[in-house]
């Protein structure tokens, strides 16, 4: 059974994404770990889809809604990050504190 | 409980000839002074004259419909009552209007309108270019409309309504001058001196109505003729009661006293007032409710007898004093209401209504006379008169018709009302009243010959020209006139109209047949008494008056001592009624005002001060500090919390990506260790 290798490849990606998340400065990399999370989470219903075989294939259903949620979210993402650098010259995220209160 | 659904119950008392349409829909009558009031009051200022147009056209219809109806009545007599239910008080006592038609009412729907029509339409030359003409006809359609609810009023609820009326026109009327203090205090003190015996008048009308369990007049003298025993005592107390009410409006001793300074209003008032509309209301109940006395309550009868006859002897005499040529005819007409008072309560019902019926024509003429005379010489004192005869012949010659009917020379009609009173005094055995009566005929003639005297004989004091009044109210005076000359011949002891039968037998005709005394013959020895007492008063009034060139201040050194003042005073009887009023009402009222002043306003400060206080409690300690305070406190909580929170919202991405890990780490470490 192929499960577990797929369970812990899923959830090394994910602790990577968290890692990239939390630790890196630039707006651009944090959008990448965020991707890297969804494709693990993606991984881990492919995986479970494959052994339990539901008759509506629910597992691809989701995997595919996650792929289209993650594009959109990173098409905005992006033009985000994009006019925050024309604006500032800079994308780290240090120097980012607009929102506070 | 009291209903207040009108049903369209109607029953008519059936006895003897009923009488069709103009009997069934007598109660037009009634109705149109009233709808002429409305229209007046409306329209009036916009009418060419005021009003005055319909005041006349009301009455006019009313008049005819009244003679087609007192014709009637001659010939075969006609009865019929209309009632229509308004409320019903528990199960029995019923409130009712509607109008009744017999001989009584029938004699004075004819005296009212009739009468009233006359004098509108001398009004109309009267109060030409006055002010509030048309006020002054839309009082005077009340006036005449309310007399004709009471003397149509089938219960005595009915008659109350209408009585209270009467007595608020009157109000109106002779207070018509308001600008004058005077006339406006005449008015209260009519109003005031009448309200005292309506309390009379109410209080009976509901002793009776209870005890006999009905208002209506005809049930009322039904019972009454059934000598119902246990009635008696009840019918003394409310009959009484009733009596008093009636003193009241028709000005008996000591009541009377309203009357004279009644003549603050304009003339025609005056005569409308005295002749047809307001102090007839009293002898008119009187002969409504007769039954009640003739059955139940004869006990009072002997006071009754002696109360009018103190008024017609004692009252006449004023009139000798007085220099105002109205208060002179006012004094007669309560010396005339004593006569008829008198005859009625001694028992003689057709003799004191046929006074009534024949004084009301003679005494109308004479206050227009008076009247026409004022308004040539501008002033109501005879001092500022005489010689008048010349002046004005239409109005002397029709004055002295009414002079001589109301002193009662024969044959005009003042001579058979009173001869046929002195014969029921006689008939009843009051002898002594009889005597007094025939004096006050005397008195009578007397002060009216003064009055004739001063007014239109000798030289002329007054100022300006004097000249005769305009047709419009000449011609009512000779309206009046032939009335007065012939009317009496309607109740001729011993003779009848061919064809016609005579005045008792058409006011006999009521529910319960009146059958009271009425002479064969004529008595001459007690025709002949009258007559001569009359003719001595004019004789003797002629010597003293007669000749008079005098000023009245020139006249007044020749009179006596003792009596003079005393007459000029009127007897002190309107002192004596301040001096009462003053005396019991003063310390009362006082009294009154001082636990106004101190206990309750007191009461009313102390509340208002308790009021305060809770108010400022209120504010200061639970609504400033209270309800503020919460308010407060959750603000400052909220500003507070918001404040410490503020501080987690940093702005900074990773830090929330922190602290989402961070949760979702518990959440993890939960579901797999501690669920």
């Amino acid at each position: 059974m192929l499960l577990n290798q797929f369970l812990i490849l899923a959830a090394a990606m994910f602790s990577l994404g968290i890692y990239g998340l939390l630790v890196r400065r630039n707006i651009v990399l944090i959008l990448l770990s965020v991707e890297l999370m969804l494709a693990a989470v993606n991984i881990n219903l492919i995986a479970f889809e494959s052994v339990l075989r539901s008759p509506e294939a629910i597992g691809q259903v989701f995997a595919i809604f996650v792929i289209t949620v993650a594009a959109a979210e990173v098409g905005i993402g992006l033009a985000i990050v994009l006019m925050i650098f024309r604006n500032r010259k800079s994308a780290n995220v240090d120097e980012l504190d607009l929102m506070r209160w | 409980m009291i209903s207040t659904v009108a049903t369209e119950a109607e029953h008519a008392v059936e006895a003897g000839v009923t009488g069709g349409f103009w009997v069934d829909n007598a109660g037009i009558m009634l109705i149109l002074p009233f709808v002429a009031f409305l229209l007046i009051l409306a329209f009036g200022k916009r009418m060419k004259n005021h009003g005055a147009e319909l005041a006349i056209g009301a009455l006019a219809i009313n008049s005819i419909w009244a003679t087609v109806l007192f014709v009637m009545n001659m010939t075969s007599g006609v009865l019929g009552q209309t009632t229509f239910e308004i409320a019903r008080i528990g199960s029995d006592l019923v409130f009712e209007l509607g109008w009744v038609v017999d001989g009584l009412s029938i004699m004075m729907y004819f005296l009212v309108s009739v009468v009233g029509l006359i004098v509108f339409i001398y009004a109309v030359g009267y109060m030409h270019g006055d002010v509030r003409v048309d006020w002054f006809f839309a009082a005077f359609s009340l006036f005449a409309g309310s007399m004709l609810l009471l003397v149509g009023a089938p219960n005595l609820i009915q008659l109350i309504i209408g009585w209270e009326g009467v007595g608020l026109a009157s109000y109106f009327l002779i207070g018509f001058y308001w600008e004058d203090m005077a006339n406006v205090n005449a008015g209260n003190k009519a109003f005031m001196v009448n309200k005292v015996a309506d309390v009379g008048l109410i209080l009976g009308a509901i002793i009776l109505g209870v005890a006999i369990g009905t208002f209506d007049f005809a049930e009322m003298d039904l019972a009454a003729a059934e000598h119902v025993e246990s009635l008696s005592t009840v019918a003394v107390v409310g009959g009484a009661l009733l009596f008093f009410g009636a003193m009241g409006k028709s000005a008996q001793f000591p009541l009377h006293i309203w009357l004279p300074d009644a003549m603050a209003g304009p003339t025609p008032v005056s005569a409308l007032m005295h002749a047809a509309t307001m102090v007839t209301a009293g002898v008119y109940l009187m002969g409504r409710v007769f039954p009640l006395f003739e059955y139940l309550a004869a006990e009072i009868r002997p006071w009754m007898v002696w109360i009018g006859a103190i008024t017609l002897f004692a009252i006449g005499f004023l009139a000798l004093v007085a220099d105002d040529i109205k208060k002179v005819l006012a004094y007669s007409t309560v010396s005339q209401l004593g006569y008829m008072m008198t005859a009625v309560a001694a028992g003689g019902y057709t003799a004191g209504l046929f006074h009534l019926f024949t004084h009301a024509f003679f005494k109308a003429l004479l206050f227009l006379g008076a009247g026409s005379v004022i308004h040539a010489v501008h002033s109501n004192n005879m001092s500022d008169m005489g010689g008048l005869r010349k002046h004005m012949p239409r109005t002397y010659w029709t004055f002295v018709v009414g002079t001589l009917a109301l002193a009662g020379i024969i044959p005009l009609s003042g001579f058979w009302s009173k001869d046929e009173i002195l014969v029921t005094l006689g008939f009843e055995g009051y002898t002594a009243v009889m005597v007094i009566a025939i004096a006050g005929a005397f008195v009578t003639a007397f002060y009216m010959t003064r009055a004739v005297a001063l007014t239109f004989f000798g030289e002329y004091k007054g100022h300006g020209n004097p000249h005769e009044s305009p047709a419009i109210m000449t011609v009512p005076l000779v309206a009046l006139a032939i009335p007065s000359i012939l009317f009496g011949l309607f109740n001729v002891p011993g003779w009848e109209i061919p064809g016609i039968g005579n005045f008792s037998e058409w006011l006999a005709v009521r529910v319960v047949p009146m059958g009271d005394h009425h002479p064969e013959a004529i008595d001459f020895v007690l025709a002949g008494s009258g007559l001569l007492a009359a003719v001595l008063g004019i004789v003797v009034g002629w010597a003293i008056w007669g000749r008079d060139r005098e000023t009245q201040a020139e006249r007044d050194r020749f009179d006596i001592p003792v009596l003079y003042p005393l007459l000029r005073n009127k007897y002190y009887i309107d002192d004596l009624a301040d001096g009462i009023t003053a005396g019991t009402m003063g310390p009362v009222a006082r009294f009154i005002n001082w636990v106004n002043d101190y206990v309750i306003d007191g009461i009313i400060n102390g509340v208002a001060l308790l009021t305060k206080g809770l108010g400022s409690f209120v504010y200061g300690v639970v609504d400033q500090r209270g309800v503020d305070g919460v308010i407060h406190g959750l603000g400052a909580g909220a500003d507070g919390v918001g404040s410490a929170l503020r501080r987690w919202q940093t702005g900074r991405i990773q830090q929330y990506a922190a602290s989402v890990v961070a949760g979702a780490l518990v959440l993890i470490v939960l579901f797999v260790f501690v669920i």
